[in-house]
């Protein structure tokens, strides 16, 4: 977390237009017919990063060691950090059904979610901090 | 193969900003296993011939930041920071929360050893291997909160100029001092995040006097790679179910302690400890609840307890204040002890000494002693430079925490601590004040009293400590003939939190430390191998002791004077610890630890545990000991 206490999971956000699909210039981003989430293909994806550019939250992120990009699959419609914080009684992520709801208002930069969650918590006190 | 450690430590030396790889033979790994043990072996090794005359505060201290090799695996993670204490001049393993031991291991690193003393203010900032040591006068004289802010924006910077192609980085894990460590205060801490700290110690000073503001580490990698990865996997679950059982203590962290160790067990520092008894229902855990937590959840990497709280003061006079829960030897020391009895008030002092960089137990001790001089007439107004130092007046405390920060006007003198500050008021005033100090060879009590005895503390618990005032590492007269401090001593090595393994069956972290690194280390063989080392390498440094302060068992084996006073309120009013069984239970103990009756390990022993070089340094003890 950029501010203490204003943690947040810089992860898709799912959205309904698929920016960082449309901007592959290599076709290795697809949707899943199943859950709605963006796939990526290993073989075909060279790690230029340009769905990092297009992303609103720059949430696309390349992975350290073979240099591909990483998206959050959903887990195949099973997510295991949804299983995961229900286990420890956290239950702040929940599966949901997807409906028709701008998701990909929830695509931010880490600035920008922590600001936000900053002001919601320390009100003008935050901007201290940003 | 031992596996569970990622094989090579990074060794920084400051005076000429260079840096190598170093490595350590298996077996020492084996027997001191990382954090506290591998610390206390390493310092032994390098400087045990100088010890003596070795200024914790001078180039030659080496400071060291060590995981173990269950950080990033057991639940919940923490880093080891040591080195020679500026407090005690012996060796204590000061334990920190937070990623840094974990982004460490993932950047291939199994620890950092500095030495010297760079010319400018300069922090480390360490991407896998790639290590800079980077000037840091920009952020020296920084308060803590703005040092994260800046070193979060620039690291992340670096980070996205160098990388461009890899989209947002989280932050680094970052470890960092504030003015208080800068300026050589020895009750300083080593700062992670905004609220946590390595604190007993005084490692603060130690990075200070290496102008070493702060090491921010990124690593990419993986974590090390474990000897079964299955019955890892199993023991983390075993390990996270059994904390989601503890519910309140996954709700309040420690901060229900505030009120009950008071109200309940008549152990916590009131006014300098001149009480241990209150009922003030202004300091209960509910309170701290619905006023003060702004978020509840919150917890580093990997935890399942989540005992840290967020506070903040959003009204009155206080508006602002930002800390955590604060826990509860926060809430101990920063409240009661000062006379301070509301959430707010001690959010605000938790709040500054953060800030500050110093630490909350070790301030709010040398605070309260003077507090309780002025209370006497001992200090007067004068003394306090102006100063009014009335019990229940958190703004004279926390104007005189910023002297001590700075060391200014009288804060310099409160800067040195409480012992030795007593020592130079003592001679100032022409009177014994050690009377009032509340502090074990040169560190101040924990905030677990030991006259009710309803504590988990004990009464030669702090007496005998090798970590001398340090809750965390009481001893005991164990019924099994082990040596009470040796299991403490595991949990710094191993480097896992204390609170993460409540409610656990006793071998359980031996069987988890098995399944890591692949060895079949026993709890029984922790406890005459690698535990009683440790342990007798600590002792026999901190015997040693330092240019300005050696210890006398004979005098310093012993409570604070306040401990031998009759409580004179609560439930357990009248009652304290016997001065003649102390006596004797220490007696009892250096039998058990195998130290003669002085105190000094005994030479047969040092030699069984290959401590010879240790045995050979203390020879000049066993002939003459100090005077009492």
């Amino acid at each position: 977390m950029l501010v203490p206490g204003a943690d947040f999971p810089h992860l898709c956000a799912q959205c309904e237009d698929y920016p960082c699909v449309e901007a592959c210039p290599f076709k290795a981003l697809s949707v899943s017919r199943r859950t709605s989430a963006v796939l990526v293909n290993d073989k075909k994806c060279t790690g230029c990063g340009k769905c990092i550019e297009a992303c609103p939250g720059r949430i696309p992120h390349m992975h350290p060691a073979n240099k591909k990009i990483v998206i959050c699959d959903l887990c195949s419609g099973n997510p295991q950090c949804v299983k995961v914080c229900q286990e420890g009684g956290w239950n702040v992520l929940k599966t949901v059904t997807r409906r028709e709801h701008p998701y990909g208002l929830y695509a931010r930069k880490p600035e920008e979610q922590t600001r936000d969650l900053a002001v919601k918590l320390y009100g003008e006190k935050a901007e201290e901090f940003i | 193969m031992i596996l569970g450690y990622a094989g090579k430590f990074l060794e920084i030396d400051l005076s000429d900003g260079t840096f190598k790889d170093v490595r350590f033979d298996e077996a020492l790994l084996k027997d001191y296993v990382g954090g506290r043990g591998l610390a206390a072996k390493i310092l032994c090794d390098r400087l045990i011939g100088e010890w003596e005359e070795l200024d914790p505060l001078g180039p030659n201290n080496i400071l060291l930041f060590l995981p173990g090799p269950l950080t990033g695996f057991f639940p919940g993670g923490r880093i080891c920071v040591s080195g020679k204490s500026p407090q005690s001049n012996g060796v204590v393993g000061s334990t920190v929360g937070g990623e840094f031991g974990v982004e460490l291991r993932c950047a291939g690193y199994d620890g950092v050893i500095v030495t010297g003393q760079a010319k400018k203010p300069v922090y480390v900032f360490i991407k896998d291997s790639d290590v800079e040591i980077r000037n840091a006068s920009h952020i020296w004289g920084k308060n803590g909160k703005e040092t994260n802010t800046l070193l979060n924006k620039e690291c992340r910077r670096l980070l996205s100029e160098r990388y461009p192609r890899y989209g947002e980085w989280k932050e680094p894990a970052t470890l960092y001092i504030g003015p208080a460590g800068e300026n050589r205060v020895r009750t300083a801490v080593v700062l992670a995040k905004w609220t946590h700290a390595a604190g007993y110690g005084g490692y603060g000073a130690v990075m200070g006097s290496k102008k070493l503001k702060a090491i921010a580490v990124k690593g990419t990698g993986p974590l090390p790679e474990v000897a079964d990865l299955r019955k890892v996997k199993r023991l983390i679950n075993a390990v996270n179910a059994n904390a989601y059982e503890n519910v309140l203590w996954r709700r309040w962290g420690t901060g229900g302690g505030g009120y009950s160790f008071a109200a309940n067990t008549s152990s916590e520092p009131i006014r300098n400890w001149q009480e241990e008894w209150h009922n003030e229902r202004s300091y209960g855990v509910d309170q701290f609840e619905n006023r003060v937590w702004v978020k509840q959840s919150w917890s580093d990497f990997g935890c399942p307890t989540n005992c840290m709280k967020i506070a903040f003061v959003k009204s009155g006079k206080f508006k602002g204040a930002i800390t955590d829960n604060p826990d509860y030897e926060l809430q101990a020391y920063l409240g009661p002890n000062l006379g301070l009895f509301t959430p707010e008030e001690n959010v605000f002092m938790s709040s500054l000494i953060d800030d500050l960089g110093l630490c909350g137990i070790q301030t709010g001790n040398v605070l309260g002693f003077a507090a309780e001089l002025f209370q006497r007439g001992i200090l007067s107004k004068k003394d306090l430079d102006g100063t009014e130092l009335k019990w229940g007046d958190a703004e004279a405390f926390a104007n005189l925490a910023k002297k001590i920060a700075l060391r200014e006007g009288v804060g310099d003198l409160l800067a040195e601590g409480t012992y030795r500050a007593a020592l130079k008021i003592g001679k100032m005033k022409g009177k014994d004040v050690l009377r009032y100090a509340v502090q074990s060879k040169g560190i101040g009590i924990g905030a677990h009293g030991i006259r009710s005895g309803k504590d988990f503390s004990t009464d030669i618990g702090y007496a005998c400590s090798v970590q001398c005032g340090d809750h965390t590492s009481i001893t005991d007269l164990a019924e099994d003939g082990s040596v009470g401090e040796v299991w403490g001593i595991f949990n710094d090595s191993a480097v896992i939190c204390n609170f993460n393994g409540f409610g656990l069956r006793r071998n359980f972290k031996f069987d988890f430390y098995n399944a890591v690194t692949g060895l079949d280390l026993t709890r029984e063989a922790w406890g005459k191998g690698g535990g009683l080392k440790t342990l007798q390498i600590q002792r026999a440094l901190l015997l040693l002791g330092g240019p300005d302060l050696k210890w006398d068992p004979r005098v310093h084996d012993d409570n604070p004077s306040r401990f031998y006073e009759p409580l004179p309120s609560g439930p357990y009013k009248g009652k304290t610890v016997d001065r003649a069984s102390v006596r004797e239970s220490v007696q009892k103990y250096y039998e058990e630890a195998g130290w003669d009756e002085n105190g000094v390990p005994k030479s047969e022993i040092l030699k069984k545990l290959g401590l010879r070089n240790v045995d050979q340094v203390l020879r000049k003890l066993r002939k003459q000991p100090a005077e009492a």
